[in-house]
């Protein structure tokens, strides 16, 4: 039975658990003189906690432990797999593969392909357009077979153990129904372990992408020396052929640091005095109609996939620079050269400025509205203009808000990918040009990482080191911001 | 609702009655919250240099017509005011007439103190910065001490001017917020319940301050406490509904009213 039909079979299970618990919660509050301490619907979910929790509990149990078992067994029965030299792994990759392809077979040719050799085998699986390594050998097909063997007898008692289970439970959570279950709080109890799950698997993700790319940076440290990568000026890594020498090359990272901080500085130059006076605008001065159709069209713009604003750099605004600069070169020199490259700092920065305008609107805009209404009143009671009330009383109240907005913004074009990949070039060059390609931490990761790859080469293993300390900086960004919005958020409580 | 009153014969002529220079009158003031009603065609004189305090039960319309002497109604989303309010004679809805300096002359302290996020010494400046008052630091410097000393606030403050003015107690902070609309020099001073967010020290202290401010401003003060009414006011105005109902010398509205709301609403049975 597959595991989605013991699902359905187990929530089956579940709904009729509902049902019965409903029915006999109700007809016991007829009977009674006393309240029901919970309603109906309380005791039919009590009684699905039950089908449902410990079956399935079971269920993902049995699903991870069952292989591990039986590939335990398997590898018991591999004597000779060692004695000949073969990596055991190998030798059981391919014993799985045979396997999946006997149960790939018509059930009449089963027990023929049961029987065969290696290389019959592999002639019945070609027929039929299976692929198996061309390394296996006799012994497997008798494991294949065995293995095949324990799975369907595992399968088929975990059907069993989990369904019952289910209906056990069931039936347990049935007995337990009466008129004074609490069962309204041991369903807020389920519902809090629920939760916590849900929040668990977040953080817990989260901390397992950290740890992976932790251990590929200590061995890639291991090979290049961090104050090489960290101090280095010149990135130069080589490439990782097979059989080259693997430490040449040299991965400094100053100038590719050099250059995201660069674009994201010139983006900010773009985003922040646009956005911070839209969201003035929309706070301050517009009527609740205009209000209400200017900010969601500003929303709009960060609907837009990064890669179109990539293609709108690479394909509009990078060659539109570069023609006028060419222009304006030869207006005042003489000389139709252009100055600004097509790709360059200044092309992907204005392109970053654009896609970041509606996260420093909507994000300050919600801060300006947060000032309080009795702070304005004071300062238009007092005469102010619109304009002296924003600059001396809203803006001074909402700073601290507004600077975690932008450091929030700020870590975002940092980590930002698409655009500079396509509008700031891949030239890792120190300069102070902003007319010139430079190129950034996120543009050399997938450099580093595009064809295919092993991660045994400082090559690649230095896209780790990039990443976690791109991810190093836009924490230390995030948690600046967080603590100014908490403290904020004192100063109004 | 749209019942008319019949006023009584003080609200026709109320300046008989109280023999001062009229500051501020409003004729016929209607307002509307969108299609809402709040103040049916008021009739009210505001003498010079006293307190007029505004009294009635709640929803009555006390806040929307103390806004409308300062046309803080302006910023309100949808209210429109209707009828004629001059200031000296002025029309201050006159298109013509810059709103930032009737507000200068028409100052306004609100019901929440609410001091701006800034220096105790700032707060008080904000008003003579923005409207050019002072040509120098130490102009400012005389302007922010002689409204402290008004608003009865600068003993308490004087060693820490540069400190937040938010980090004041309640009953502070108003009075800073009475010594912020005190440094512009307004003509008025309109109140709105004061006192409601202080405790009773607290509250007799800007009582006494009221007190005090009437040789130099005119002041109109919205209260819900007939006490402080009666204690700080010469002229009581009664809202009802959105309509004026009477207005006369505190003594005669407290003593013999000739409304029966007055009367019930004074004598607290009502509201
Ligand atoms: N901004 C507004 N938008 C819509 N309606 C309003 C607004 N402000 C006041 N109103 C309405 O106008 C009427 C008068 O309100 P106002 O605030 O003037 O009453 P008030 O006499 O000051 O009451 P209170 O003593 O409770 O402060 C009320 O019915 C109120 O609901
Ligand atoms: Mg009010």
């Amino acid at each position: 039975m597959s595991t989605s039909a013991i699902i359905a079979i187990v929530l089956l299970i579940a709904a009729v658990g509902f049902t019965l618990g409903y029915r006999k919660s109700q007809r016991l509050a007829a009977g009674s003189a006393q309240k029901a301490h919970s309603r109906a619907v309380y005791h039919g979910m009590f009684v699905v906690s039950w089908a449902l929790i410990p079956s399935l509990i079971l269920l993902a149990g049995w699903l991870i432990a069952s292989p591990a078992l039986i590939a335990a067994d398997i590898h018991a029965d591999m004597p000779e797999a060692i004695e000949n030299g073969t990596n055991p792994r190998l030798a059981y990759q391919m014993v799985e593969g045979i396997g999946a392809g006997l149960r790939a077979l018509p059930a009449d040719e089963q027990d023929a392909a049961a029987a065969a050799s290696a290389a019959d085998l592999r002639a019945m699986f070609q027929r039929r357009g299976i692929m198996v390594a061309s390394a296996s050998e006799d012994y497997m097909v008798e494991l294949a077979v065995k293995r095949n063997r324990l799975e369907d007898y595992s399968r088929i008692a975990m059907s069993a153990v989990v369904i019952l289970l289910a209906v056990a439970g069931a039936a347990y959570g049935l007995s337990q129904i009466a008129v004074r279950l609490r069962a309204r709080n041991q369903v807020e109890r389920v519902v809090g372990g629920i939760l916590v799950l849900a929040s668990s698997i977040a953080i817990l993700t989260t901390v397992g992408i950290i740890f992976s790319m932790l251990f590929e940076t200590i061995d890639f440290f291991g090979r290049v020396s961090p104050t090489s990568f960290f101090f280095g000026t010149v990135w130069d890594p080589g490439f990782a052929a097979a059989g080259a020498d693997p430490t040449v090359g040299q991965f400094g990272l100053i100038p590719l640091l050099a250059g995201t901080l660069y674009i994201a500085f010139v983006a900010m130059l773009v985003a922040v005095p646009i956005g911070l006076f839209a969201a003035i605008y929309m706070s301050e001065y517009a009527s609740r109609g205009v209000r209400s159709t200017v900010k969601p069209l500003l929303e709009l713009l960060a609907g837009i996939p990064t890669i179109v604003y990539g293609f709108f750099a690479l394909v509009t605004v990078g060659p539109f620079l570069r023609d006028m600069s060419a222009q304006l070169n030869g207006l005042i020199t003489g000389n139709y050269q252009n100055f600004i490259q097509a790709q360059s700092v200044i092309t992907a920065g204005i392109v970053m400025g654009v896609m970041l305008i509606p996260f420093v609107s909507s994000l300050s805009d919600d801060i300006i509205t947060a000032v309080p209404r009795s702070l304005r009143d004071g300062s238009f009671g007092l005469g102010a203009t619109r304009s002296e009330t924003v600059k001396r009383v809203i803006l001074p109240a909402a700073l601290p808000g507004i600077v975690s907005a932008l450091l929030l913004t700020a870590s975002r074009a940092i980590g930002e990918t698409m655009i500079v990949v396509l509008a700031a070039g891949v030239a890792a060059r120190l300069t102070l040009n902003p007319f010139e390609a430079m190129t950034t931490v996120t543009v050399k990761i997938v450099n580093q990482l595009t064809g295919d790859l092993e991660f045994n080469s400082p090559q690649t293993l230095v896209a780790f080191a990039l990443g976690i300390t791109l991810f190093a900086i836009t924490l230390c960004l995030n948690i600046i911001a967080l603590v100014i919005v908490r403290k904020y958020r004192e100063a109004y409580e | 609702m749209n019942q008319t009153i019949v006023p009584a014969a003080s609200v026709l002529h109320p300046t008989a009655a109280f023999a001062r220079p009229v500051k501020m009158r409003g004729e016929k003031v209607t307002v509307h919250y969108g299609a809402k009603q709040a103040l049916f065609e008021v009739n009210l004189e505001i003498p010079e240099r006293q307190v007029t305090a505004l009294i009635g039960p709640s929803g009555c319309g006390k806040s929307t017509f103390l806004r409308c002497l300062n046309r803080m109604n302006d910023t309100i989303e949808g209210a429109r005011v209707g009828g004629m309010i001059t200031l000296d004679g002025e029309d201050i809805y006159d298109p013509t007439l810059d709103v930032v300096e009737l507000r200068a002359r028409v100052g306004m302290v609100f019901q929440k103190p609410n001091p701006f996020p800034k220096s105790i010494f700032d707060n008080v400046a904000y008003g003579p910065r923005i409207h050019g008052l002072a040509r120098s630091k130490s102009d400012i410097e005389e302007i922010v001490v002689t409204s402290l000393r008004r608003a009865g606030l600068f003993e308490e403050v004087k060693d820490r001017l540069h400190e937040a003015g938010t980090g004041l107690s309640g009953g502070q902070q108003q009075r800073l917020c009475i010594a912020r609309a005190i440094a512009v020099s307004p003509e008025v001073i309109l109140m709105d319940e004061p006192c409601s967010a202080l405790d009773p020290i607290a509250t007799a202290k800007v009582e006494e301050l009221i007190d005090e401010l009437r040789q130099n401003y005119t002041i109109v003060i919205v209260t819900h406490s007939m006490q402080q009414a009666a204690r700080v006011s010469q002229i009581t105005a009664m809202f009802h509904l959105g309509n004026l109902v009477e207005v006369g010398p505190t003594e005669k509205m407290f003593q013999n009213p000739d409304d029966k709301r007055t009367q019930d609403y004074i004598t607290g049975r009502f509201g």
